[in-house]
This record gives C-alpha cells, structure tokens and sequence, in this order.
C-alpha cells in the first residue's frame, strides 16, 4: 500500500488543435507523500491536472489516480469522489458567509470531517460570518482548502495552493498540508512556483517543461546528488572536455570554471586535479538552481 | 523544541535533522532516556514532510541513538555513547582551536581559514599547487 503510485501517468500526450500541451508526460507520485508540481508557465502543469481529474481527454498515453483509469467516465467520477482539488479560482460563492459556505459544501460529502473543520476555522483565523466577498485573497484561499481538507479526500490535487499569500499565511497553509498528511495518510499533489515551499514539504518533485517530464525523483536524492565545483586558476580556464557522468553544465568566466554535477562532487573532483587549479571548492545546489537548470536545458 | 533544519542548504532534510538531533545529545541538550517529540508534532512544528521526520528517527535508530517504542515514541538511547562522543568533541574542539590561532597569527583571515578547513575535509588536499 505504501509504494503503490497515488498518480502516474506513461507516455501522456494531449493535443489541442495545433498546440501539443503534452508529449510524453510520465509521472509517479506515492501513496502518502507530497509531491512538488513545478514548471513555467505554460509548461503543461494546468492540462495535466485537467487529465487527472478527468475534466479532459487525453490524446493518447496513460493516466491513472488511485490505480483508476482518468479516462474511462466512470472510474473518473470515483477519483473525483476520492480527490479534492483547488485550483486558482477557488469556486467560492460570494453572497455566502464563511460559515454558510462550509455547511453548502459539508452537504454534498458524507464523509465530511466536522472535527477537521474546527480545526482549520481556528487555524486558518477564519471569519466565520464574514460574507465570502469582502475577503481578501489569502483568506479565500485558505477557505476553499478548508473545504478541500475537510472532505475525507484521500488525495489532495492543489494548484498553487500558496500564491497571493503572505508569509505567515503561507506557513500556516504548510503546517496544515503536513499536519493532514501526518494524520490522514493523503497524498498531496501540489504545482507552485514558490520553490522554497516545494522545498520545504514536498518529499518528491517533478519538473516538467514543454509538456515533458525533465526530471523527477525523491527531493533528498536530488540534493545529495547535485553539487556545484567551483575551480579557480592562476590562468586563465581551460576548456576541458569532462568524462565524469552526470555533467550538466559547465561555466568558464576569466579564471574560474564552474561545473554542475547531477552525480555528486568526487567524479569532476577526481578529473579536475589533473588541471592543476590553485582551489577547488564544492557547493551544495539548491532546489531553485535544479529547477533553472532542468528547464533551461530544454529551450 | 530546538531543531531548525534549513530547507534551501541543499543538504537532505533528515540528515540535518539526525546531526540535530545527534548535537542535542552531544551539548546534553537531551538527555539519554529522554523523550523526543513525535512525529506529527515536530513535522507540525518545524513544517516539514512527516515522513522526513520518520525517515531520520529511523535512521537514528539505526545508528543506535534513538529507540523507538511501540506506541510509546522515540527516546533517547541509555549508554555510554553520548558521553564518549561530548569528551571526543570537547578534545577537537582543543586542537581546532589551537589550530585556528596558529594560522591567526601567520595573518590567515576567519574566512580564509574556513575555506582551508573545507577544503581539506573534502579530500582537496592532494591538488597541487594551492595557495594559501
């Protein structure tokens, strides 16, 4: 239960009219987990979501929730049942007050979690009789992911969950998202373009670009594999041709040679003493500079 | 509680979290047979992933710093270890700083120093012609 994938999707392609939104989009997110959705705009992160939900067709290639196939009607109405989902609009209804709002919403779940809901009213400093349209952003976004926690959802799908939120709200929403996962056994799976969030909860990313997969995997192995070297030397840098796997890029400017590894340090390490530089020096890579690299490699 | 892992270090969550853990031990910050906070509470606190949290008690435990106890939590180990290792620290930290006045007074700057003591812990020592 606890390896078997909550999404994944093979080989995904979606087409529309003349754009290829997707094209060859794989995914693999574990039961249990956070799961960091990244991409730029435009990358094809929106239309995935819509596959999985089953809100679109795809073209061709797999995609299955919860071991359910996306794309057979019925199967998508029990992921639907079985997901929460919250996109950018967050589907409010303004002429209701808070409190109103959750009581519509609570009607339509059996499995509604009032004790959860006590929970994030007081978390969230929610007003509960404040009418819907006189919030500010960051209170309504915390309002439509009240209502997606409370439901008894065993995956949660979140679409920039954090952004137009302050800081202190944004850590608020965090400890939340960490807090249900610790409790509830749910999946969160989460696009941002708030990479210190990703950094933060998620325990695996996915980076996606022109609608494919650039890279994906546990967030702790992509940290101890990516390391940055930087070599100084009393001339000027030579241009030389690494052999080590896993080179991503390398940098000369003046003196120094910058080399970003994907296969940690020791393999350029072990090639860079035969150039003789006055000091090398090994540094760790940020989530934010993967995800620069990974994207920039497509272009 | 007294953990702060750094999320942008580029350093694994739970191994920032196991030396944090392991310093506590060692500053005698947390005593042995002493409880740890549980899983959900310090993923709560710190606002990290649960699992990050599960994933370096149980390495801990691997190690044989920690014990987890069905139902019961995670506590500090009894032993010797934490001990032993304070009075190994206590020792280096004697040598380093014996170390760092000598390089002072040949005029090496703090920072300067660090870059050397870096260096040599990451094997850089057999490159050839280093300055400094």
């Amino acid at each position: 239960m606890a390896d078997a994938a909550a999404i994944q999707t093979i080989d995904l392609r979606k087409r529309y009219d003349s754009v290829e939104a997707l094209r060859g989009l794989n995914l693999n997110v574990a039961t249990g987990s956070i799961c960091g959705f990244l991409g730029r705009n435009g990358a094809g992160k929106t239309t995935t979501i819509k596959v999985l939900l089953g809100m679109t067709h795809p073209t061709s290639g797999q995609a299955r929730v919860l071991g359910l196939d996306a794309d057979r009607p019925d199967a998508s109405v029990e992921i639907r049942r079985r997901t929460a989902f919250v996109g950018e609009d967050k589907d409010l209804y303004d002429a209701m007050t808070v409190d109103e709002m959750i009581r519509f919403t609570a009607a339509f779940y059996p499995r509604w979690r009032a004790d959860l809901q006590a929970r994030y009213l007081r978390a969230f400093d929610l007003p509960a009789d404040r009418p819907i349209k006189t919030l500010s952003r960051g209170t309504r976004t915390k309002v439509g992911l009240l209502l997606a926690l409370c439901r008894g959802a065993e995956l949660l799908v979140l679409d920039e969950p954090t952004s137009g939120l302050d800081p202190a709200a944004a850590e608020q929403v965090l400890q939340a998202l960490v807090g249900h996962v610790a409790d509830e056994a749910a999946t969160i799976f989460f696009s941002s373009h708030q990479i210190a969030n990703v950094e933060q909860i998620a325990d695996s990313v996915a980076i996606i670009d022109g609608g494919r997969t650039v890279l994906a995997g546990s967030l702790d192995e992509l940290r101890e594999r990516y390391r940055r070297v930087q070599l100084v030397f009393d001339r000027d840098a030579p241009d030389p041709a690494f052999r080590a796997p896993g080179i991503e890029r390398v940098r000369r400017s003046g003196r120094v040679l910058s080399v970003l590894s994907s296969a940690g340090a020791e393999p350029v390490l072990d090639e860079a003493r035969a150039l003789n530089p006055v000091s090398m020096d090994v540094v760790p890579v940020t989530l934010k500079e993967i995800f620069l690299e990974a994207v920039a490699l497509e272009d | 509680m007294i953990f702060r892992p750094n999320p942008s270090l580029g350093v694994p969550i739970y191994l920032q979290l196991m030396e944090q853990v392991k310093h506590a031990i060692e500053t005698g910050a947390l005593r042995p047979g002493e409880q740890l906070p549980g899983i959900r509470p310090l993923a709560e606190e710190l606002v990290i992933n649960p699992n990050t949290v599960a994933k370096a008690y149980r390495e801990l435990e691997h190690e044989g710093v920690i014990e987890l106890r069905h139902g019961a939590g995670a506590f500090v180990s009894a032993g010797e270890r934490p001990k032993k290792v304070a009075d190994k620290l206590r020792a280096g930290q004697a040598i380093v700083a014996a170390a760092v006045d000598r390089l002072h007074a040949r005029g090496l700057a703090d920072e300067e120093i660090r870059r050397l003591f870096e260096a040599e812990l990451a094997g850089l020592s057999k490159t050839g012609g280093r300055n400094g």
